[in-house]
């Protein structure tokens, strides 16, 4: 059971909200913006790639082709 | 004991999630998706094991493959529509997640058509 993907998630998802917090404060709205598209984007690939993981096994287990 | 394991995990990510859901609510999603998905990995394990049990059974007993295939599609499917529209509820949207719901019933049904036709043709056969 990788459990570390899941807290990987989490933690990029803490970092991520205090880095935006910062870059508010410094005024810096779009850069703030755009890091957390960046983010957001980042752990999306990182989810698809358990989803398509996980697709691929249920195929396996009920045959659904 | 697995069971430990998912509900001691679980309850860590719900924190976790609640507290992200404060600033960032779309890494709060991401997170309970990229759990749910897990727990979901670490459950086919052991439901491939009952299903392989159930096939050396309906071999057994000579019962048509055909039938316990389609019964292993409908419940796949109706697994990975529940997943997924439980997600889609908990991230608030109410609308995809029975759009999903919609979908799945669909196919479920769509898989019944054919042993529905064959039960009615025996029951026809039946009658004098």
């Amino acid at each position: 059971m990788n459990v570390d993907l899941v807290f990987k998630i989490a933690g990029l998802g803490i970092l991520i909200s205090v880095l935006h917090i910062i870059l508010k404060q410094a005024d810096k709205e779009e850069q703030a913006q755009m890091l957390t598209l960046a983010g957001v984007v980042v752990v999306l690939i990182m989810v698809v790639q358990l989803i398509g993981e996980l697709y691929s096994m249920v195929r396996s287990v009920f045959h659904l082709f | 004991m697995e069971v430990l394991q998912v509900v001691g995990i679980g309850l860590v990510i719900t924190v976790l999630a609640v507290l992200i859901r404060g600033q960032r609510p779309e890494f709060a999603v991401l997170l309970a998706l990229g759990f749910g998905i897990l727990v979901f990995l670490l459950i086919l394990d052991k439901v491939g094991v009952v299903i392989s049990v159930f096939r050396d059974l309906s071999r057994k007993a000579q019962i048509e493959d055909f039938y316990l295939t389609t019964l292993l599609k409908v419940l796949g499917i109706a697994y990975v529509a529940e997943f997924g529209a439980q997600i889609c509820r908990d991230a608030g949207e109410g609308a995809i997640a029975s759009k999903i719901e919609l979908a799945g019933k669909v196919l479920i049904v769509l898989l019944a058509l054919p042993i529905l036709t064959g039960i009615l043709e025996a029951v026809v056969r039946l009658l004098p």
